[in-house]
């Protein structure tokens, strides 16, 4: 530690003697990307607001500017947002070509999985987006490194709590989403991990339909078993929403409704996350969500890999990003650094209503023989990421 | 929170108002407020008793006050959520830690700008130097450490690592740090760890670790130093600790989220 803060310690002027050294980061998307579209039900109400997680990018390298100049870098974040139909294999071959220090991907999965699978070397690729867990270990790649929590870090995080709270008989229900169907696998294992009962597990159907009673009427639905949750699993979303307060049973629901677990939440109160919020506020003009922080935490870890990185040069600072001594200030009061055996980046997750964050995983209790945030999410003897890292 | 140069009034940074109170020391009274002051986070008292340091979170900017007048007198640039500020006793130069950035930031005020900004460990928060004045602590939240720099060079030449038995690296949070007017200790609040370490500051090394209330974030020595008060951030309280044994006497409640303390002892 005391080496390499001498080596790190400079002693800058403000005369313009020191040589600036410039620093892209590329920030990949699509124009007309179907995810950031309105998802208007039948009524035209639309449950859906996605933003472009780019103002958190943008807020990260806005911040970086003092730490950039004691340094002698200026960071630049470069965005990209291609056309539809456009090459982004290609695309992302040209920034690394030009030397971009990482690329931010903010793809559909098709493109995402062109982009990873690249036969040319890649300067860090980041993961703002994506939850699904085949990113961190079937479909990992060499270059890829994740901000975003995965689905089962979530799941996990939810299960620690419902088993921290002794509510461990779990009622699932799920919707017919491809989505859906992996996250209840996830809740599954999740389940498993930490020791929860799942006594049912109902699909449900967005009908009304009294032929399909059982498959649209929630009373129905959730007065079969004995439970003390219900974890509502639904990606869509309309059918969820219903769902709280209209169960047989006097019983909260977790999972796509009540108690949520994310990445962020604009209510988090500890560790500095207002001062982060409001910053984000000023410069975005809403509330910093999950994605938004996943983006900002991409260009903070690789400011931090910078400052400590030996060369400034995107191997170098690659390297230093995938280091065990990294420390990336996350604002959820932990030093960040990434897994070395799927790039995920280790974080704690927030349980959180609407309006309050109600915990923080790793809940107090669970405890790891290494590191207690490898309790969410794939530790390494669970990990099907065959790299050798 | 500061007292002014003869202790007969003191300061107070009201950072959601954007304001320096200022109260009567023997009354408890209010008597003017300096407005207009960013997000005050924290101030030093400048030797001459006149100008008032004080670091704007949200601006990322540390700002030069006249207490006497309230006027605004200069202003300097630092990194995102400047938090600690402190004063060396000749009054030349002013220290901001800069939490967002990791960055210590040196202000001649003579020469009146930034001269230097040094990288440390993640998130510092507050100082101390030493009576001497040849050191100057840093406390860095996130890294769980306290980084020590030569003021004459203005390098990092050391650092503590806290270990107390039981806690990971990650429990242990320190923010606020004391030293004994003689400069032979120092105590660190360690935040999360619920902790103070008593350092030996010769030797850098700790002596002893005292359980606390839950977080422990702000101290303050009485004037004959045989207390040291802890403001423990998550469980309501003030605890009291006897320097010569080391031990904690007892915890008062106080009221919501304590942050820091101010002895009126003198």
């Amino acid at each position: 530690m005391i080496i390499k803060c001498l080596a790190l310690a400079l002693f800058v002027w403000p005369v313009p003697a020191v040589a600036q050294q410039d620093v892209h980061i590329a920030y990949l998307g699509l124009a007309d990307d179907a995810y950031y579209d309105a998802q208007p039900g039948y009524t035209g109400l639309s449950l859906r607001d996605r933003k472009r997680p780019i103002d958190g990018a943008r807020l990260a390298v806005k911040s970086a500017r003092t730490l950039g100049r004691a340094m002698g870098v200026q960071i630049f974040l470069d965005e990209h947002i291609l056309p539809d139909g456009s090459d982004m294999l290609a695309a992302a071959t040209d920034l690394a070509n030009d030397g971009v220090f990482a690329i931010l991907l903010d793809l559909p999965a098709q493109d995402m999985d062109s982009v990873i699978a690249s036969p040319y070397k890649m300067p860090t690729l980041f993961n703002i987006r994506h939850v699904d867990d085949r990113y961190r270990g079937a479909d990992c790649a060499p270059a890829l490194l994740h901000t975003i929590p995965s689905r089962a870090m979530l799941t996990d995080a939810l299960a620690q709590y419902l088993r921290y709270q002794n509510w461990t008989r779990v009622l699932v229900l799920h919707g017919a989403d491809p989505d859906d169907a992996a996250e209840t696998i996830t809740v599954q294992n999740s389940a498993a991990k930490f020791g929860l009962r799942i006594v049912g597990d109902r699909e449900f159907t967005l009908s009304n339909d009294p032929r399909q009673r059982d498959l649209n009427n929630i009373l129905l639905m959730t007065r079969q078993e004995s439970y003390d949750v219900v974890w509502l699993i639904d990606a869509v979303g309309e059918f969820g929403r219903y769902v709280p307060y209209a169960i047989a049973e006097p019983r909260l629901v977790v999972g796509a409704e009540g108690l949520i677990a994310r990445a962020w939440h604009w209510t988090w109160e500890r560790n500095g996350a207002p001062q982060l919020n409001q910053r984000f506020r000023r410069l975005a003009n809403r509330d910093m969500e999950s994605e938004d922080w996943a983006a900002w935490a991409a260009v903070q870890a690789l400011v931090s890999a910078i400052a400590a990185s030996k060369a400034i040069t995107p191997q170098a600072v690659g390297d230093e990003l995938r280091s065990a001594d990294l420390s990336v200030d996350l604002y959820k009061g932990v030093r960040g650094n990434f897994r070395n055996w799927d790039g995920q980046l280790r974080q704690p997750i927030l349980l959180g209503t609407h309006n309050a964050v109600i915990a923080s995983a790793p809940l107090d209790g669970f405890e790891h023989h290494a590191d207690r945030l490898d309790t969410l999410g794939f530790d390494q003897p669970e990990t099907d990421c065959l790299l050798a890292q | 929170m500061h007292f002014s140069a003869d202790r007969s009034e003191f300061y107070v940074a009201c950072a959601d108002d954007d304001q320096i109170a200022i109260y009567s020391t023997a009354e408890l009274t209010l008597l003017r407020r300096i407005r207009s002051v960013p997000a005050p986070e924290t101030f030093d008292l400048h030797p001459d008793g006149r100008r008032l340091i004080v670091s704007n979170e949200e601006d990322a900017t540390a700002s030069v006050y006249d207490v006497e007048s309230g006027e605004f007198l200069t202003d300097y640039e630092t990194g995102e959520e400047p938090e600690g500020v402190q004063v060396t006793a000749d009054g030349r130069l002013v220290f901001v830690a800069s939490e967002a950035a990791n960055l210590v930031h040196v202000i001649d005020l003579e020469a009146d700008e930034v001269v230097a900004d040094i990288l440390v460990d993640t998130r510092p928060r507050r100082f101390a130097l030493t009576p001497d004045q040849t050191e100057l602590w840093v406390s860095a939240e996130v890294a769980g450490i306290v980084d020590i720099i030569d003021v004459a060079t203005l390098k990092l030449v050391g650092d503590i690592l806290f270990t107390p038995t039981g806690l990971r690296r990650e429990q242990v949070t320190p923010v606020d740090i004391v030293m004994t007017a003689d400069g032979t200790r120092a105590f660190v609040a360690l935040g999360r760890a619920n902790r103070v370490a008593v350092v030996d500051v010769a030797t850098r090394s700790v002596i002893d670790y005292v359980l606390v209330g839950k977080r422990a974030w702000g101290l303050q020595l009485s004037a004959d130093e045989s207390r040291l008060f802890v403001a423990n951030g998550l469980s309501d309280d003030l605890t009291v600790i006897n320097t010569q044994s080391l031990e904690a006497i007892t915890s008062i409640p106080v009221g919501l989220v304590p942050y820091g303390i101010l002895i009126d002892d003198h």
